[in-house]
């Protein structure tokens, strides 16, 4: 009817950089979603863990018949159920244990028809420890008499990595100043709001179905297999929508196969979910360590050498934690240009509770370091940071000593406008001066920057993404990915790039990802990947089906396929949008013509990067990206409080994709951070935990989260889709340092121990005052 | 076994009735025995909001409540604020602003950020973000939830 709209050219839009909704926010909003935490199986059992509570020991013996005979109880297993089957990075690990190694080792376990029941089942379980004296630093693990912990690993050695490059001792001789410092990096944990949940099924084939938080599925088969006595084939791994994951879902934790064996052996699927206190118990960690680094430069500014030497505590096992010295490793080599790099780091076993993966994986503590030393350089130097900081910071076209290729590097532009936004260098100026008056308030400003892998990080053998496109009779998508969605909003970047190549709305595209079944390969949420590698697979894969639809459209109209364009729903003429058909009208002519077509498409997109390798010098991402941070911040002198009053940053993104989702990632990125800096810490006791509760352990909330000023800059990657580069680890990297520097800023007292909370500022405070007026000042 | 008990109350505007154990807290009753599953656990302490409900207007954490102190009063849980065609203002504004990422927090954060807007009109930004202390969300950095809740309370004005 409506003739003249309907004849309306439509304009060349573009989606790239727009605001975008995630497509499942709707259902998140109205409580209609499912949660791995809110399923329920038809027959499900529920199954408890009996934790040891103690850090080391021997079990005499253990029975556990009085709770077998409980009503309602379908079975219970114990260390000699799980015998031999042994998991982990190191296999040093099992899913129920004959020995305690920590305070959270699973001893035994109970699938009982209500978790009442099974709470009661677990009371009646007694256990008669012997326990051992334990090792609780890295440091103590090392001593010659130290308590062993694993029988194969002889003087508590994990992992160990080493890298050199260049001369060091030289280096040394030709710095004029040398700044030496240990830091000592904490234990915080993930705080996933939906606690850690696990449900497992087997079928009468044998074949396990598994709903999992993972963050990685295929691999995940793969280390699963071991602690179950299978074959990564025969496991089938749901990912139903999960409350956070951040790295902890990056591995397998003895609660998953501890699932999977009471479901096979009652033949029922089996939930088990942890309370809080569990999670803050027996999930993992991120790695601490102490970081002993040095670092050097000549009069004139010009870095000389770094070194660190890390010693790290790995805890009762060995997850992804004690391997971030990969990444450390790149920090200290890559932050900045530095000529001559020495890095050793040696993992060792305590009875603490072990590390996994967190976001920022090791650069977190890395940066602390590096960033506060060149803060500490620049100060020794009587320079403006800024200015040093930008005669040491790499261009583009520069390769580290690692041989990581920095193909477009934006930390010039990245430091120039987070100083520029801030005011940072008269600032600095201003309240370095202000440090000697009276005054209880402090004002501080401090900066931070690092590097990190932007492209993936082939680690593994692989690092590639598997995508399955197709576009059915009404011009509806769907995108079969190996990516998982985690809350991160990889759905809203992949419907956005299908949509902008294929010219459909955002909601005409559906994106499925969550069954090992369906989903082809991909390694995994982790090293900020998932924006370059899915979405660069999702955009192959879209480019794919546009061509043929294109090239089917030039069948039929006799305009050539070049120039022809996809819009609005409709294929049109490129230079002037004419409408020339209405897609769903074409597929379907496409579908049911004389040769009948669909469109299918698959693609496997595998960057270009280098794998790591044992000598670990190689291009290992497709992409490096920096971040600036200024943190301004006000001390309270006389409590200790630091109050973060704003944040800027500017950060080399590649290119915006999804704004909106981008936004999101470093604003929660930085609050991790800023809990990390500020507050958060599992005070330890021998192994013990002593505050498994958000009232003992602080995470950020919304009164303390500062004003941001977020810049976002774009130095178009070749390889990224579109340009985009991985983003969502730096904002968490970056923060702690900033606020270090800032601290320093403001009171002259450097931190070396992260949280900055208001008992330790306040005590440094207090110290430094008595050591400059009191009686013993100068002994 | 624990005493059990039959209750009555109104739910999302419905009656309801349910005999349950006296030691039931509300949270586990409105999961486990109603399957209103968008109410959350996430600490069962009090301690981070992801529980929270209305209960005759006020919001209050389920996971401290016994449930047997609902019989005779009014809820509204997080799939009581939609209309049958509509999002409610509060959840639309999240969804359009980013506040949601895991979403996990969300039902609680929802549920109390529109029990301040309602209530105090003149809603400051510190008001809403101490307003917001008691809901902790581990992804978004809450600038964008406190981005979405100042819409919603300016639009109102
Ligand atoms: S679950 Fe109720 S406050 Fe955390
Ligand atoms: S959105 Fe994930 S905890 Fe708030």
């Amino acid at each position: 009817m409506n003739r003249k709209s309907s004849d309306t050219p439509i304009e060349k839009t573009t989606l790239i950089g727009k605001r975008v909704r995630k497509p499942d926010a709707p259902d998140k909003a109205t409580g209609k979603t499912r949660y791995i935490n809110d399923m329920v199986l038809p027959q499900m059992l529920i199954g408890k863990i009996l934790h040891a509570g103690r850090p080391h020991a021997e079990i005499v013996s253990i029975d556990v018949s009085a709770a077998e005979k409980l009503p309602g109880v379908h079975c219970v297993l114990t260390g000699k159920d799980a015998e031999g089957l042994r998991f982990g990075f190191v296999r040093d690990n099992v899913a129920l244990k004959n020995r305690v190694r920590c305070e959270h080792d699973e001893i035994a376990a109970v699938a009982a028809e209500t978790e009442e029941i099974a709470d009661r089942a677990m009371a009646l379980i007694t256990v008669e420890y012997r326990d051992l004296p334990g090792v609780f630093t890295p440091e103590d693990g090392r001593e010659k008499d130290a308590p062993q912990i694993h029988d194969d690993f002889p003087d508590n050695k994990s992992l160990h990595f080493e890298f050199r490059h260049g001369d060091l001792a030289a280096a040394e001789a030709a710095s004029e100043i040398i700044v030496d410092n240990v830091f000592r990096v904490h234990h915080v944990t993930h705080c996933c709001m939906g606690t850690s949940c696990a449900i497992a099924d087997f079928d009468s084939n044998g074949k396990l179905t598994i709903w999992s938080q993972t963050q990685y599925p295929y691999n995940y088969k793969m280390d699963l297999a071991p602690a179950l006595g299978m074959h990564p084939g025969d496991i089938r791994v749901m990912q139903p929508p999960v409350g956070g994951a951040f790295g902890s879902k990056l591995d397998v934790y003895p609660y998953e196969p501890i699932a999977a064996l009471l479901a096979k052996k009652t033949g029922r699927p089996v939930k088990v979910m942890f309370s809080r206190e569990e999670e803050f118990r027996s999930s993992p960690t991120r790695q601490p360590a102490v970081i002993h680094m040095r670092t050097g430069c000549t009069r004139n500014g010009t870095l000389t050498f770094r070194s660190a030497d890390v010693l790290l505590d790995n805890g009762a096992y060995t997850s992804w934690g004690p391997t971030i010295p990969v990444v450390m490793m790149r920090t200290t080599t890559g932050h900045y240009r530095v000529p001559v790099v020495h890095f050793n780091a040696q993992a060792i076993y305590t009875n603490n509770p072990y590390a996994g993966s967190f976001r920022g994986y090791g650069n977190v503590q890395t940066t602390y370091a590096t960033a506060q030393q060149m803060d500490m350089l620049a100060e020794q130097l009587d320079m403006d940071p800024i200015d040093f900081h930008l005669k040491n910071a790499q261009q583009s076209g520069e390769t580290t000593p690692q041989q990581a290729f920095l193909r477009e590097c934006a930390l010039d532009e990245c430091l120039r406008t987070a100083a520029q936004a801030s005011d940072y260098s008269a600032k600095h100026r201003r309240y370095t001066l202000a440090r000697e008056q009276q005054g209880r308030y402090k004002k501080g400003i401090g900066l931070a920057s690092s590097i990190h892998n932007a492209g993936g990080a082939k680690i593994h053998k692989s690092d590639g993404c598997g995508t399955i496109l197709k576009v059915d009779d009404y011009a509806r998508v769907t995108v079969i990915t190996g990516a998982s969605e985690i809350g991160q909003g990889i759905d809203a970047v992949i419907n956005l790039i299908v949509a902008e190549e294929l010219g459909i709305p955002l909601e005409h595209v559906t994106i499925v990802n969550d069954d090992s079944d369906i989903a082809p390969w991909d390694v995994g949420v982790h090293a900020s990947r998932t924006t370059f590698i899915a979405g660069n697979g999702a955009r192959r894969a879209a480019v794919k089906a546009r061509q043929q639809i294109l090239n089917a459209a030039a069948r039929m109209t006799e305009i050539a396929a070049q120039d022809l364009d996809l819009r609005g729903g409709f294929v049109v003429r490129e230079d002037c949008g004419t409408k020339v058909i209405k897609l769903e009208k074409l597929l379907r002519r496409m579908h049911f013509q004389p040769e009948p077509e669909l469109v299918m498409v698959t693609d496997y997109y595998e960057p270009n990067s280098e794998p790591e390798g044992a000598d670990h010098r190689s291009d290992h991402s497709a992409a490096y990206s920096h971040a600036v941070h200024v943190a301004e911040i006000t001390v309270d002198t006389h409590t200790g409080e630091i109050r973060v009053d704003r944040i800027t940053s500017a950060q080399d993104v590649g290119r915006v994709i999804n704004r909106m989702g981008l936004e999101g990632q470093i604003e929660g990125g930085i609050a991790i951070g800023l809990g990390y800096a500020l507050s958060e810490e599992m005070q330890l006791e021998k192994g013990m935990l002593k505050n498994p509760c958000f009232r003992d352990y602080k995470v950020l909330t919304a009164p303390e989260m500062p004003e941001l000023d977020l810049h976002f800059i774009e130095s178009n990657c070749a390889e990224g889709p579109y340009g985009a580069k991985g983003a969502s680890e730096l904002p968490t990297i970056v923060i702690a340092p900033a606020i270090a520097n800032a601290v320093y800023n403001a009171t002259g007292i450097r931190f070396f121990n992260p949280p900055l909370t208001p008992e330790k500022v306040a005590r440094a405070i207090w110290d430094r005052q008595q050591t400059e007026t009191g009686p013993s000042a100068d002994r | 076994m624990s005493l059990k008990t039959e209750i009555s109350f109104r739910l999302n505007g419905r009656a309801v009735s349910v005999t349950i154990p006296v030691t039931m807290k509300t949270l586990t009753m409105l999961r486990e025995v109603l399957g209103m599953t968008g109410t959350k656990y996430a600490c069962g302490e009090g301690e981070c909001g992801a529980c929270t409900i209305r209960l005759d207007g006020r919001t209050v954490n389920s996971c401290l409540m016994y449930a047997v102190d609902c019989d005779g009063r009014e809820l509204v849980t997080i799939e009581g604020l939609k209309t049958e065609n509509a999002l409610h203002p509060m959840q639309q504004s999240f969804v359009d602003h980013g506040a949601i990422q895991c979403g996990f927090c969300m039902p609680g954060m929802i549920m109390q950020a529109d029990y301040l807007a309602q209530n105090n009109p003149e809603l400051s930004c510190e008001d809403l973000r101490r307003g917001l202390e008691g809901n902790v969300c581990r992804c978004t950095g809450y600038t964008k939830v406190l981005d979405a809740v100042t819409a919603v309370v300016e639009a109102r004005r």
